[in-house]
């Protein structure tokens, strides 16, 4: 079964650039979607059979993992599907600038999209370490083409930072693993990287080379998970990519690249290394909140605030392993919860962008009367993205707060609370003043598959934040043991 | 045995040392292809007692293939297809990266005596030797402005993972190296192409021009 989600989409990508005919591959888009997600909601009812000499397998937190990108990925395709026909023979010129951009043919558009998600299923089902870094290389190159989406002049720019940044940081996260099993060889002729393998012979680990080989990883993964100061990507990819991709990379690619470290941090927990690894992580994740803090607040382009926004609860992810514990609980619940949020205003962002032609957040005005649905939705989005109640991100970012006062670290819970206001003005000051005032120009109504699925994304935000699903929440608790047993 | 390892090892250090002071791309492609070949007896050298086996013979062919001609002829070919400029336009000297390229070495040596080799892997000089590749590949992209460059300065960078992979922790399942090096080769392919794109849409390959995505000019 784990063969099938990552080989059926992989099919089909491939068939898509076999097909001539548009409707039938966006066809195939959904199609694959779909069986995406029935596998991947299988795989949640059952326990999958680890294959390919156990290398591939699904853990709890790998099913928590599945099921995120699985959805996202499913709705971000019905998006698509809208989108592609949209911008089919669109010869928009960008406005500003006399620059007519041609898109790079559907075929390699949707064929790149479905072998992103094959490998990011790769990445989560992965239980080799040389595999998984495969698999992150993996969403690398089949996301770059997919950012080159315009052909522009600042889309190519943005592909070339991404590429460059993101081949270096996995360059040194190869670098790292390579370390990790020097740090947890068995005898001086066999050391495989299979994380049970590794788990297993952690006690004994060589503790330099292990040290070494955690901060070459996290350095390596965080670089593909945004956070600062290894961010600089992510601000370009994520505005000049169109913004279905922008919504899978921010919602599910950074999901995946924090995965990763979650694996290496599982290796250091059970070496007994995890105080030091936690304190790195911490470190980082505040760091990376207090960046997006300074480039959020007046931030003129909504797209790149949307990106910000990402690289701000990447940290607050890393600050809730970091802190472990209950922290473990609501950076997993945290991940969930923002996964939904930014695909949602991401694909909301679309719909802006489609409507005004402008990515510049100063030339949008009136979105609630000028584009209702879409309006309301950006609006709810800013609530829910800013962690007030009673969305799913108040309920994890209020978990994680609680946990830093439980472990009796109160600079920790100052620190965070007073980054998460900053940001919270900043950004309801730009995309407050965008869905107010009087809308300058009539807008047709949207069409349904522009609106419905960042609404039913938006749905699900908002159920997280009232009552957890039993079986979510069954996952949530095992997946954060996972990481270190509850204090 | 090991002598001969060295002798490679250090001639790694040295096409390293002489691409970073070079300011013609075709001496740097020329360097980053010698190391490829360099590069390809590794496995077999380091195979040991254990005699030639048909994974690491594997890994010795492939690694000549992809590294010492696949990548050279990729980016000879870039050089050639686009209008670029032959002479290379550092943000940092020639002579100044050269000894920026001697203080790395010292860098590396410094390195690899905080983390002690576990007994009977390798030779002494594999880690230096790596590290001072990773460092100088860094350097590279980090120091030059053209994309090509900085593309040459990832598989330096490889390069030196590559000595540290076969040289220490070579025990993997061959499948996982041939993924390395395919996957490695895609990203060169890729890169390849949208270098092809910035010729053709940008008129230059200089990332240093790229400024049109910047959070600290706007106002």
């Amino acid at each position: 079964m784990i063969g099938a989600l990552i080989i059926v989409p992989a099919l089909a990508g491939a068939l898509c650039f076999g097909l001539r005919n548009n409707r039938a591959r966006r066809a195939l888009l959904v199609a694959a979607a779909v069986a995406h997600a029935a596998l991947a909601a299988a795989a949640w009812r059952g326990s999958p059979e680890p294959t390919l000499y156990d290398w591939l397998a699904l853990d709890d937190l790998g099913r928590l993992f599945l099921g995120i990108t699985s959805l996202l990925f499913l709705v971000a395709a019905v998006y698509a599907v809208g989108y592609l026909a949209r911008e089919k023979d669109r010869a928009a010129g960008d406005r500003g600038e006399d620059f007519l951009f041609r898109n790079i043919p559907e075929a390699v558009f949707t064929g790149c999209l479905l072998l992103f998600l094959s490998a990011m299923t790769l990445v989560i089902t992965s239980r080799h370490l040389g595999l998984l870094w495969a698999g992150v290389e993996a969403t690398t190159l089949a996301s770059a083409p997919l950012i080159h989406f315009h052909r522009h002049r600042r889309s190519l720019e943005a592909t070339w930072k991404y590429l460059v940044l993101c081949s270096l940081g996995i360059a040194v996260a190869l670098l790292g693993s390579f370390f990790l099993s020097v740090a947890l060889r068995e005898t001086s002729s066999s050391s495989s990287l299979v994380l049970d393998d590794l788990l297993r012979r952690a006690p004994a680990a060589d503790v330099p080379w292990l040290r070494a080989a955690f901060i070459c990883l996290l350095v390596g993964y965080g670089t593909k998970m945004g956070l600062a100061p290894l961010h600089s990507w992510l601000p370009d990819a994520h505005s000049e990519a169109p913004s279905v991709v922008s919504a899978l990379l921010s919602g599910a690619l950074l999901n995946c690249a924090f995965l990763a470290i979650l694996r290496v941090l599982q290796v250091c927990l059970a070496a007994g290394q995890g105080e030091f690894a936690r304190e790195m992580l911490l470190w980082f994740g505040l760091f990376s909140m207090a960046t997006a803090a300074v480039f959020l607040v007046r931030q003129p382009d909504y797209k790149r605030l949307l990106a910000y926004s990402s690289v701000e609860h990447m940290g607050i992810l890393a600050v809730g392993v970091g802190l472990g514990g209950l922290g473990n609980y609501g950076a997993l619940l945290h991940a969930v919860s923002h996964s939904l949020t930014k695909g949602m205003l991401f694909l909301v962002a679309g719909n802006i962008l489609t409507a005004y032609q402008t990515k510049a957040a100063g030339g949008v005005r009136g979105l609630l009367r000028g584009l209702p649905a879409s309006g309301i939705l950006w609006t709810a989005g800013l609530f829910a993205i800013a962690g007030s109640p009673p969305f799913g991100t108040f309920l994890s970012e209020f978990t994680l707060v609680r946990a830093a006062l439980e472990q009796g670290r109160p600079l920790v819970a100052g620190a965070m609370l007073l980054l998460l206001a900053v940001i919270f003005a900043g950004m309801s000051r730009t995309m407050l003043a965008m869905a107010h005032g009087e809308a300058a120009t009539k807008h047709p109504a949207e069409p349904f598959l522009a609106v419905a699925p960042p609404a039913v994304l938006a749905m699900l935000a908002l159920l997280l934040g009232l009552f957890i699903p039993p079986p979510l929440e069954t996952t949530l608790r095992l997946a954060a043991r996972a990481l270190g047993v509850p204090s | 045995m090991n002598s001969w390892i060295d002798a490679v090892l250090v001639l790694i250090t040295l096409t390293s040392l002489v691409l970073l002071g070079a300011s013609r791309l075709g001496t740097t492609i020329r360097m980053v292809a010698l190391q490829g070949v360099l590069l390809s007896p590794l496995p077999l050298l380091l195979a040991g007692d254990a005699g030639i086996t048909l994974r690491a013979a594997g890994l010795a062919v492939a690694t000549v293939l992809i590294k010492g001609i696949g990548f050279p002829w990729l980016m000879d070919r870039a050089v050639r297809g686009g209008s670029l400029r032959r002479e290379l336009d550092p943000r940092l000297g020639y002579n100044a990266s050269l000894l920026a390229g001697v203080l790395l070495l010292a860098v590396a040596f410094l390195l690899s005596s905080r983390l002690p080799l576990p007994p009977g892997e390798g030779t002494p000089l594999v880690l230096p030797a790596a590290l001072f590749n990773i460092l100088a590949g860094m350097f590279v992209i980090a120091s030059r402005r053209q994309a090509i460059t900085q593309v040459l300065g990832y598989l330096v960078l490889e390069n030196g993972i590559y000595v540290f992979g076969v040289g220490i922790a070579s025990h993997q399942p061959l499948l996982v190296e041939l993924g390395i090096l395919l996957d490695v080769f895609a990203a060169v392919f890729v890169m390849g192409i949208v270098i092809f794109h910035m010729g053709r849409e940008l008129d230059h390959i200089d990332t240093g021009r790229m400024t049109l995505l910047n959070d600290w000019e706007k106002e």
